[in-house]
Formats: C-alpha cells, structure tokens, sequence
C-alpha cells in the first residue's frame, strides 16, 4: 500500500523535498516508516528521539498502524511564536 | 467577513480585528471587563546573532488543530474566556508581528493568564518552525518536541501562567 509523506524545516532539506510517496508493507506503522526513511535518508536519524508524528493532520504515536494512502508527517522540534 | 478567531498564513497581522472578534458575543455582548492581547514581534538578535529576517513554515491543517486545542484547553480552564490566535507564515522582517493573540473576559485576570497560556501552549505544541537568517547563514531554530497530551508541558504553561 501507498502512503504520503510530508517532511517539514530542517527534514524537508535533508530529503530534498515536501512530500513523497512512499510503498509500506501491510500492518506498517509510524515508527516502520520513520525507519524506513531513516535508511534512506541516513542524515534524519539523529531526530529519532525528537520528532513529533502526525497521521492525516492529527498528532499520532509510533505505534499507528498506517492505512493506504494515509498521509503521515514527521515533525522536527517546534519554534512558532 | 467576519474576523476568524483562529488562523494561520501569509497575511500581516493586525490586533484590533482580534480585539472585535473576541468581544463580539452575539446576545452576550457588553459581558467582557476586560480584552488582553499579545503581539510576538521579529526580534534583530539572537543567542548573538545579527538577525536579518526570519521564515516561518508550518503544517497548517494540523497548526489550526492545534489552536483549536489550545481554545479548548483555555475555555476549560477560565470558562468565559474567548480567544483569538492567529499566526504568520512566510518572510517576516524585523519589527514585524509573527503572532497577535486577544483573550476577552468578563475579569482581567483570566484574561491575562488566558493570554499568556496560549503563547506559551503555541511554543509547545503547534507545528510551525521558523529559519533565521542572520549576519553570516541561517539555520532552523528547534525548540520543543510537540506533543499535546505531554502533562508536565501543560503544568508550566498554566505554571508560568499564573493558574
């Protein structure tokens, strides 16, 4: 199945882009997927204990199991304000 | 069109069209005492740095829920208390506002604490990074880990707060 991934600041530049689509395995989950980058992308895994996950634009934990076409977002520590 | 009490996006900010939405209360208008409001300004230094400008990204949708979290969590906690929040993406130069928030409530002290909470729950929770371009590079400032239902985070928030 196909999922969305959305990266954003200091993650969308190491990736080289906003978003892609990515191809799980049946019963993925949020943290599979994150590994799954973080071997892609060898540079993002030093935010392994610092990021925060979103599933369809709603805070999610590690544990979600994914559907297709979810569109899942990992997010780097926060600085609004 | 009527003032949003939430939102986020390229436009400039401006306080009175929140001081409006906050004390428009339809029946119960004229019930407020008090209007709080707070403007985050781009500041020309940091940690040292000459800042240049600064670029705010967010993810939106999940940005407006986490406003809409924050409305909730101050509606629990100063019942009475209606709150504007709306935040600015996009380059953003010295001087200029990042964030205008208005708290309206029938006793200035909720409204002021309703004020502060939500800066410092915007700090914690909403999904918007900001790059500071400053004399030399830029680099992405990174505070918290988000997370919404991280009690500790929401004790300093009421902590800090006043509560």
């Amino acid at each position: 199945m196909r999922v969305t991934v959305k990266l954003f600041a200091r993650l969308r530049d190491i990736a080289g882009t906003p978003e892609m689509t990515r191809e799980v395995a049946p019963g993925a989950t949020v943290g599979s997927l994150w590994q799954q980058l973080a071997t892609e992308f060898p540079e993002i895994a030093s935010y392994e204990r610092s990021i925060s996950t979103a599933v369809n634009a709603d805070y999610a934990r590690r544990t979600q199991v994914l559907a297709d076409g979810d569109e899942v977002a990992f997010l780097p520590p926060v600085s609004g304000g | 069109m009527a003032t949003p009490l939430l939102s986020i996006g390229p436009e400039p900010l401006a306080l009175e069209p929140l001081i409006a939405a906050v004390t428009e209360r339809g029946d119960a208008t004229g019930s407020d005492g008090a209007v709080t409001t707070f403007l985050g300004l781009v500041r020309n230094h940091n940690v040292g740095r000459q800042v240049h400008h600064l670029e705010y990204e967010a993810y939106e949708p999940l940005a407006l829920r986490a406003f809409e979290r924050i409305r909730s969590e101050i509606e629990a906690t100063w019942p009475g208390v209606r709150l504007a929040l709306h935040h600015r993406i996009g380059r953003i130069d010295i001087g200029v506002a990042s964030v205008a928030i208005a708290a309206a409530s029938p006793h200035r002290a909720h409204a002021f604490s309703a004020c502060r909470y939500a800066i410092e729950r915007v700090k914690q929770i909403a999904p918007i990074w900001k790059r500071e371009f400053f004399e030399g590079g830029d680099v992405w400032i990174e505070g918290a880990t988000a997370d919404p239902d991280d009690a500790a985070a929401r004790a300093e928030a009421e902590r800090v707060a006043c509560v």
